[in-house]
């Protein structure tokens, strides 16, 4: 079972203090090329989630039978099949969007985050502590995706929400700039998302400055209000 | 000034150095303003605004003292060369974009004065004609004449943009004739018939050429820049062009030409010579001149953007730490290996 507290660590973890993109800087192939607007780099974090997912909880599963001199390929075997379903489902339900992700779906397999968080967690750590480890450092990776994909479409296009057709017929993209609005299309080029991403980067080590100099400057919590839950 | 010791000279501060730039690019400034009207200083003061507005911004950000790097003046040489070498006409917000991107990005996110790797007006150019090619493509087009009350308006948005405005720079016109006859053009013929060239170059844009040039000698003369720079950007542009001319006069440009249209002469004088993002060492700057120069003409003749200065410039830019470490002079008293000192 999990306790509470290692709930929370893995989920901060996940979610902020070793996001994928803003801390450990992992994945940036398809954090460049995916997030010309948020829809796609949603969708394909959530693609990321359920692979992640699937596969710590798997190695976790077989991590005492695996040898370790062959682990990486028994990994890579694991994940790769993985992918191969999220990558048929894809084609299948969202296939629209499927042409859009293009290559970066089959290449989640070779995205590090996927093998680092099996090799560095799932690899170690019981089943349902791994499934979560790889949910959250999807989840981390989903709104720092997101909130870049919004940015650089904002500052590219003026909309938000670009391709939300593709996954929900209903909804339109949203115009928040005025129609003549002239498009910043570096914001959409790569240079573009690696500046923005520095941005996110250096707002990151701000706050993590910030919260640092806080604690420093409160007296440190009484020892026996610790592990009371 | 900016040469491997010994020193001999006393320093001369950066607030004079860049005042005297500004004085040399008068002569251009003026040639300029002739051939277009006024429009050319309305964007020199946007840009100058902007380029103090994000300067004074990033200062504060990092708590700098303001008094002393706004007195530097190297903000306005940046904002007046991104002036110069955008359009015109250019909307006042395409101008005041990439000053403030040149600044923000391409120097203060780099560490300020004196740290950027790359020329923050290059940047600033390269950004907006990557971002924004339809407008960083519409030159005034020959014998334009327009109140400066309407170059203003249209400057600010407040009057259309008509296509009758703008036409293709002589360097573009030359570039795309030529490729679209597919050698049934002929450069000779193209100088003769059309009206957008003049006697050496582009009607107009030869004497804002001569300008750049007077000023840059008067630099030279002043110590400003040494003449490894410009020599060797003007020479490995002749040489390349000369040898193509020579082989195909009917398709290539004369040599002259190419010196006088675009922004060779800007390039090879004001900002190939930045101090910063060049080469330090005597024989580092002969090689970032002639590379840059050879690059200019590549890009310009084989590329597809109007000019190729700036993209040639921003490519030695990245070269430059590597070029100034393999050619340091010897130490006084060693003998020189020719390869370099790499302690």
């Amino acid at each position: 079972m999990i306790t509470r507290d290692e709930f929370n660590t893995i989920a901060a973890n996940g979610i902020w203090k070793q996001n994928t993109s803003i801390a450990q800087i992992l994945g940036l192939c398809p954090l460049l090329a995916t997030t010309t607007n948020a829809v796609n780099g949603i969708m394909l974090s959530l693609a990321t989630i359920i692979v992640m997912a699937m596969s710590n909880f798997a190695v976790a599963s077989l991590r005492n039978l695996i040898p370790h001199e062959i682990r990486i390929p028994v990994f890579i075997l694991i994940v790769a099949a993985l992918v191969t379903v999220v990558d048929l489902l894809f084609n299948a339900n969202l296939h629209e969007l499927y042409l859009v992700l293009g290559i970066f779906i089959p290449l989640i397999v070779t995205n590090c985050i996927v093998l680092a968080r099996v090799e560095a967690f799932a690899a170690k750590n019981p089943p349902l502590q791994s499934t979560f480890d790889g949910v959250f450092m999807g989840v981390g990776m989903l709104w720092t995706l997101g909130l870049l994909g919004a940015m650089r479409e904002l500052l590219g296009n003026g909309t938000v929400l670009g391709g939300i057709d593709m996954v929900f017929p209903s909804l339109q993209p949203i115009q928040l700039l005025p129609e003549s609005y002239p498009g910043f299309l570096l914001a959409l080029l790569p240079p573009g998302a690696f500046i923005l991403l520095g941005c996110m980067i250096a707002w990151k080590n701000w706050m993590d400055a910030k919260a640092a100099e806080r604690a420093r400057l409160k007296p440190p919590a009484p020892v026996a209000s610790a592990g009371c839950h | 000034m900016f040469a491997p010791a010994p020193f001999l000279l006393k320093d001369t501060s950066v607030s004079q150095v860049m005042t005297q730039v500004c004085i040399a690019l008068v002569p251009g400034i003026a040639a300029y303003a002739w051939l277009v009207g006024p429009a050319i200083l309305v964007q020199l003061v946007i840009a100058s605004l902007a380029a103090l507005i994000a300067e004074t911004a990033m200062l504060r950000i990092q708590k700098k003292p303001l008094a002393m790097f706004l007195s530097d003046g190297s903000a306005i040489v940046t904002a007046w060369l991104i002036a110069l070498t955008f359009p015109p006409l250019a909307p006042w917000w395409l101008v005041a974009t990439g000053t403030v991107f040149a600044i923000v990005v391409a120097k203060h996110l780099y560490g300020g004065l004196g740290q950027n790797p790359f020329n923050p007006a290059m940047v600033a150019f390269a950004i907006c004609i990557v971002s924004f090619p339809a407008l960083m493509s519409q030159w005034p087009s020959v014998g334009l004449q327009l109140p400066l009350v309407d170059q203003i308006n249209v400057i600010l948005g407040l009057a259309p943009r008509v296509d009758a405005l703008s036409g293709a720079t002589p360097l573009d016109a030359m570039k795309t004739a030529l490729k679209l006859g597919e050698g049934s053009q002929d450069v000779a013929a193209l100088l003769a018939n059309q009206d957008i060239y003049g006697n050496f170059a582009g009607r107009g844009w030869e004497w804002v050429a001569f300008g750049y040039l007077i000023g840059g000698l008067w630099m030279w003369q002043r110590k400003l820049i040494t003449w490894h720079v410009p020599l060797a950007f003007i020479a490995s542009l002749v040489a390349i062009s000369g040898a193509l001319w020579l082989y195909n006069p009917a398709q290539f440009a004369s040599p002259l030409f190419h010196l006088l249209s675009g922004g060779a002469m800007l390039g090879a004088f004001f900002i190939a010579t930045d101090p910063v993002s060049g080469c330090t060492t005597p024989r580092g700057k002969l090689i970032f001149g002639a590379g840059a120069g050879l690059l200019a003409y590549i890009i310009r003749v084989f590329g597809g953007y109007p000019d190729g200065v700036a993209f040639a410039v921003l490519l030695m830019n990245l070269c430059a730490p590597v070029i100034d470490l393999l050619t340091q002079p010897a130490i006084f008293g060693m003998k020189d290996t020719g390869k370099g000192d790499r302690s």
